[in-house]
Parts: C-alpha cells; sequence; structure tokens
C-alpha cells in the first residue's frame, strides 16, 4: 500500500494538558536497553578477576583465549535461543541436539565412510529437519514450546544413546582428527585464525612461549570466530531488518502482529530452526577439535543458553531483549567459570554463581519490564 | 450508481446452527460515521470480523465504490481500504511506537537482498504523524506501553489511516478509556471522517455514539433493528432500543409489584 493514498488528518488536541509529564533521562533511556545489565556484570566480573587473579596468568594470552573459547561456545547458543525468546518461544531441546548433530557427524564419516564435509552437512540438515519440526508443532498446535521441546530433549537425546549403541556398540566415536586435513568444509569448524599475530608476539616475547619457541597461545580458535560473527549478524536482523521487527512483533503480542500482517508462524518456525543450526555449530566445532563424537555432549547446555539469554536481557514472555545480551551473558559464564580456576575458591561454587546471576538478572529485568510498559 | 463508499447488504452468518447474524444491512457515504450499537452477544463481533475479512458472510453482498466484491481474508479487505482496528489494537506495548507504527509493513532502503528497515524515515514518519493528532512523541523509540489508553487508540487509527484506510471500523475504541480520554478520541475520528473517510463505529455505549454520528443502526440478537438517521432519534430512544431497554422496563415493572406486595 503506497504512502499516497493517506489524507493527512490534522488535528490540535492537546493530550499535554491531561499527561502529568517528567523529564526523561539520559540514564534512563540508557536503562531501557535490554543488554545493559548484562554489559554491567560482565565489567564487574572482569574488575574482580583483575583483582582476584590479576597475576595468575588468566589474563595472559593463552588464560584470555582460553575463557573466550568457553564464552564463545556458549555464546553460538546463548544468541540463538535469545533470538527464539525474544521470538517468544523457548528450545530445551539444544543440548539434546548437541549431542545429536555431534553423532550424525561422527557415524557417517567412521562408519559409512563418507567424507567428513558430507557428514557436516547432513547433519545440519538434520538440523533443519529438527527445527521445523519443533517450531510446526508449537506453531500448529499452539502448545507451550517448553513442553513441545521438552518432549524433544528426551527423544533426541535417547535415539542419540540408542542409535549410537547399536551401530557402533559404544557411546563415544573417536577418531575424527584426521579426516579434518585437506577437508573443503571442515576447516570453517576447526581453523585457529590471526596464527601470524600470536607467532609475531612470540618473537616478540611478548607472550609465553613453549620450550620449542612455539607460542603457547597459537591463534583465535574458531569458536571465537563464529561467535563474534553470529552476535554481529543476529544483532543487525533485530535492530536493522523487517525480518528482525516481526520478531519482536511475534514475541510481543502474536494476535496482535497477525492482525496487521506480520507472519507470525513463518517467523518462529524460522527460530527454531535456528536454535537447532546454532546447536549443530556448536557440536561441529567441539567434535572437531575433541576429534570425537560423544552421546552425552551439551548436556543441559539448553539450561546455560537460556540462563545467558537471561542474563542478557531476554524476558521469558518474549517480545524483548537482545542478541548482544545474550552475547555477554555467556562471556560472564564463561569468564567465570575459567576463571575460578585461577582463584582459591572451590570450583563446585560455580554453579551457585550461576544460579544467583540468573535470579538476579530476572529480577532486574521484571523491574524493567515494568518501568517500559508502566502506562502513565 | 450510489454515491455510496461501501454498502453491507443483507448480511447474514450462521455458525452450524447457530444465526449469528441475519440480513444486516449497513450503508455508508464518504464522511459519514456510522454507529454500531449492540449489547453484549449481540452479534457485533462477529460483524466486525465479517468486515474486517475473517469470516465470509453465508448471504448477503458487499459493495465496495460501486463494484460486488467477496473479501477471502483480511488481506482483501485492507487491499480495498477497509481497515480494522480491533479493541486490542494490535500494538505490542514493549515494541517501540515507530516499530508498531510499521509493525509488518516496514519501510525499507538499500539494494535489492540487502534491504534494511529503514529505522530513520520511519521515526520521522511516526512522530510527524503523531504529531499532527496533538500527541507530542518525545521520542518515537518509546515503548507503547508508556502512552497512555487514548493515545494508544490514536496511534492504531492513525497507522489505519496512513496506510491508505477508505473506510475504518473502530471496534469499541472509548470501552476502556476515562471521560477525558474518550473525548480526545472521539474529536478524532469525527476529524477523520470530516477528511473524507468512512467511519464504522461500534460500541455499547450511546452516549459515546449519539454526539459523533451520523446514523445508528441498531443490533439484537444477531438482527439489525434498523438503520436511524441522527433527526430521526433520540438518544433515549437509543437507548431503549438496545437490549437493556425493554428489559429493564420489564425489571422496573417487576420491582414495583415486589415493592407493592411487601407494602401491603
Amino acid at each position: 500500500m503506497s504512502t499516497k493514498k493517506s489524507k493527512s488528518i490534522e488535528t490540535k488536541t492537546d493530550f499535554n494538558q491531561d499527561e502529568r509529564l517528567k523529564k526523561v533521562s539520559k540514564l534512563r533511556l540508557l536503562l531501557n536497553r535490554p543488554e545493559l545489565g548484562a554489559l554491567g556484570g560482565a565489567i564487574l566480573v572482569f574488575i574482580f578477576f583483575g583483582i582476584v587473579a590479576g597475576d595468575t596468568g588468566m589474563f595472559s594470552a593463552y588464560g584470555v583465549l582460553n575463557f573466550l573459547d568457553v564464552s564463545a561456545n556458549l555464546g553460538i547458543i546463548a544468541i540463538a535461543a535469545a533470538m527464539l525468546m525474544i521470538g517468544g518461544e523457548f528450545d530445551l531441546s539444544i543440548g539434546s541436539m548437541i549431542g545429536f548433530a555431534g553423532i550424525c557427524i561422527a557415524i557417517p564419516a567412521i562408519y559409512w565412510g563418507w567424507p567428513l564435509w558430507m557428514s557436516i552437512i547432513f547433519a545440519f540438515s538434520l538440523a533443519v529437519l529438527v527445527g521445523y519440526f519443533n517450531g510446526i508443532l508449537v506453531v500448529r498446535t499452539g502448545l507451550p514450546s517448553f513442553i513441545v521441546t521438552l518432549a524433544m530433549l528426551f527423544i533426541l537425546r535417547g535415539a542419540t544413546l540408542a542409535l549410537t549403541r547399536l551401530i557402533t556398540g559404544r557411546t563415544q566415536v573417536p577418531g575424527l582428527r584426521v579426516l579434518i586435513e585437506d577437508d573443503p568444509l571442515a576447516w570453517i569448524f576447526a581453523t585457529d585464525t590471526f596464527k601470524w599475530v600470536f607467532t609475531w608476539l612470540g618473537s616478540m616475547n611478548l607472550i609465553a612461549l613453549r620450550t620449542d619457541g612455539t607460542p603457547l597461545a597459537t591463534g583465535i580458535p574458531p569458536s571465537v570466530i563464529w561467535f563474534i560473527g553470529l552476535a554481529i549478524i543476529t544483532t543487525w536482523i533485530l535492530m536493522k531488518t523487517r525480518y528482525g521487527n516481526w520478531i519482536f512483533a511475534s514475541g510481543g503480542d502474536k494476535n496482535g502482529a497477525n492482525n496487521v500482517g506480520v507472519p507470525v508462524g513463518r517467523v518462529k518456525i524460522s527460530l527454531f530452526i535456528g536454535t537447532a543450526v546454532a546447536a549443530t555449530i556448536f557440536a561441529t566445532i567441539q567434535v572437531l577439535d575433541a576429534g570425537s563424537a560423544d552421546t552425552m555432549r551439551g548436556t543441559l547446555k539448553e539450561l546455560e543458553a537460556i540462563a545467558a539469554a537471561v542474563v542478557g536481557g531476554c524476558l521469558l514472555t518474549g517480545g524483548y531483549g537482545s542478541a548482544i545480551g545474550a552475547a555477554f551473558g555467556a562471556l560472564i559464564f564463561g569468564t567465570v567459570s575459567m576463571g575460578i580456576f585461577y582463584t582459591d575458591v572451590d570450583t563446585d561454587w560455580f554453579k551457585v554463581f550461576l544460579g544467583a546471576m540468573m535470579l538476579i538478572a530476572v529480577i532486574f529485568n521484571n523491574y524493567i519490564r515494568r518501568k517500559v510498559t508502566e502506562s502513565k | 450508481m450510489s454515491d455510496y463508499l461501501v454498502q453491507f447488504n443483507n448480511i447474514s452468518k450462521f455458525f452450524g446452527k447457530v444465526i449469528a447474524l441475519k440480513d444486516v444491512t449497513m450503508k455508508l457515504k464518504k464522511g459519514e460515521i456510522m454507529c454500531l450499537l449492540g449489547d453484549n452477544g449481540a452479534g457485533k463481533s462477529t460483524l466486525i470480523k465479517t468486515l474486517a475479512g475473517v469470516h465470509r458472510p453465508d448471504e448477503g453482498e458487499i459493495i465496495v465504490e460501486g463494484k460486488k466484491t467477496i473479501f477471502d481474508s483480511p488481506k482483501d479487505a485492507l487491499d480495498m481500504g477497509i481497515a480494522t482496528v480491533y479493541q486490542d489494537l494490535a500494538l505490542v506495548s514493549l515494541m517501540s511506537v515507530t516499530r508498531n507504527f510499521f509493525m509488518g509493513r516496514e519501510p525499507m532502503k538499500g539494494p535489492p537482498f540487502f534491504k534494511t528497515f529503514d529505522i530513520e524515515k520511519a521515526n520521522k514518519i511516526a512522530a510527524e504523524r503523531m504529531g499532527q493528532i496533538g500527541i507530542d512523541v518525545r521520542d518515537p523509540s518509546q515503548a507503547v506501553g508508556t502512552m497512555s489508553g487514548g493515545e494508544r487508540q490514536c496511534l492504531a487509527i492513525s497507522r489505519a489511516i496512513y496506510f491508505g484506510a477508505k473506510v475504518l471500523v473502530l471496534d469499541e475504541p472509548t470501552s476502556a478509556l476515562g471521560v477525558h480520554q474518550a473525548s480526545v478520541v472521539l474529536k478524532y475520528i469525527v476529524k477523520a471522517a470530516s477528511q473524507g473517510l468512512a467511519v464504522i463505529l461500534i460500541t455499547h455505549n450511546v452516549h459515546h455514539a449519539y454526539p459523533v454520528g451520523n446514523s445508528f443502526t441498531v443490533l439484537n440478537r444477531g438482527k439489525s433493528l434498523g438503520t436511524y438517521e441522527k433527526k430521526d432519534i433520540s438518544r433515549e430512544k437509543l437507548l431503549s432500543m438496545m437490549a437493556g431497554g425493554e428489559e429493564l422496563n420489564k425489571l422496573e415493572v417487576e420491582l414495583q409489584e415486589m415493592n407493592r406486595s411487601s407494602a401491603n
């Protein structure tokens, strides 16, 4: 419909007499950004470890890459989970999808003699199918995605275990490392980048070296590149594209969105595909890094992803949140889970921290939501 | 031909054995406000959905600008310029004014395949449009949740007009509003009509309808009790025509009798 058709309606009916308006401060505007809490949290975490573990090697090149790698892995699925949560749904099958995808790469490659790239494509195709199935089930039946994907959590994990044992007689499939070399696709998920920077830093004696003179930290791990790439792309989608607006609309009020012509069903299905594909990216990187697939890989990862998304400012009711916030959420969890090794604190306390962080985040988000939607 | 912008002739809608609407006829000219009055269960919702293209009428015809048409979907109705503003307004309170204004119809810029949501342009148009109706959106990226009920209603109506509505179907636009807010919304509706739109105002509040309407159709139990020009009917008559009227009279009589018998 063109804008030319519309007529300009000019009336001066003054609402302002009735509204008791307060000036909105810049600080308040900033507080309205969903990722602010997570950004603040991340800064606090870095300050904390800077003080507590500043001299332990946590912030050496090797240490930094270590916690970045952990954060990035979680971040990849947290970002997808955040997108889906903004769209108003949950995916509890992310963790099981990770295990499933890993096996879908390993078994064809090891037992059926497929080239690695074909196995990877196979795993991603299945991920699209699983995501589509989750989505179509939620959209068509109107059931809560919590229940539908909880069922999928069990189905996928069970199928992964049963099929792997059936085909291989074991629950682990090793031997993938030799296949990575010369594979036309695997390098995307298995190459350390910016090696020259680390070689140069090593040659300048700026970072720690092994006894043979090569640097301890060899390059930026692929997870970090994927993580940063995904964070940028998803943020761009949310803020700058029509599809992004549809995601917010679908999660905010699906009937309203439908009434003005947003294809809510299609949006939600695509987001479910997104989480399954992100789980497969996670799985591919890990499987190629470890050289083996394990049926139990990814257990409980769905909850960590949701926790990171919530810390990043996503509301559990949908329609609000940000991808970059989820990225900060993942950074907080990754940093703390690795950083805790450098402190005197028993690592068992990590889960306590994770839970407490999430609780604080939910209370904070709830407060923000009330502020944002408060009627005058 | 007629000078009617839109005509709904003898519309009937059945759900199984239930007769939801029977022979409802409405005709609207440009610039006219027709109020559709009816109590709960009178068939207002079914009629709205039929006008909006959600339901297809089982009998009767819809004529838009002299051409007989059939709405297969809400989009068809919209394409013909019949825009419905539902009670829930189709606004997302967590989203900004701009994002709501252009929800589902975002202005785009950039080369093919790399088109992005032109948020600057959208912000400008939204602020301009809201300014025209006297709502000063200080920041079009503020959430709709911070607006008052009347402002939201005006936003939804202004959005429908911006996207080319010729006929506005408004579902209970004042029911959730206080007196002042309601009068602001009603003023805006009159203004919209004076610019050449036809408005179908659906309400159960005669006091809101009577001052602004040019004609009144009363719906009771799925049937139209007739359409009256404003000069032909009084506010009191309209009130009593809505389901309540007769029954309240009966109730009054009964209560009087009860009083009498208890006094004896």
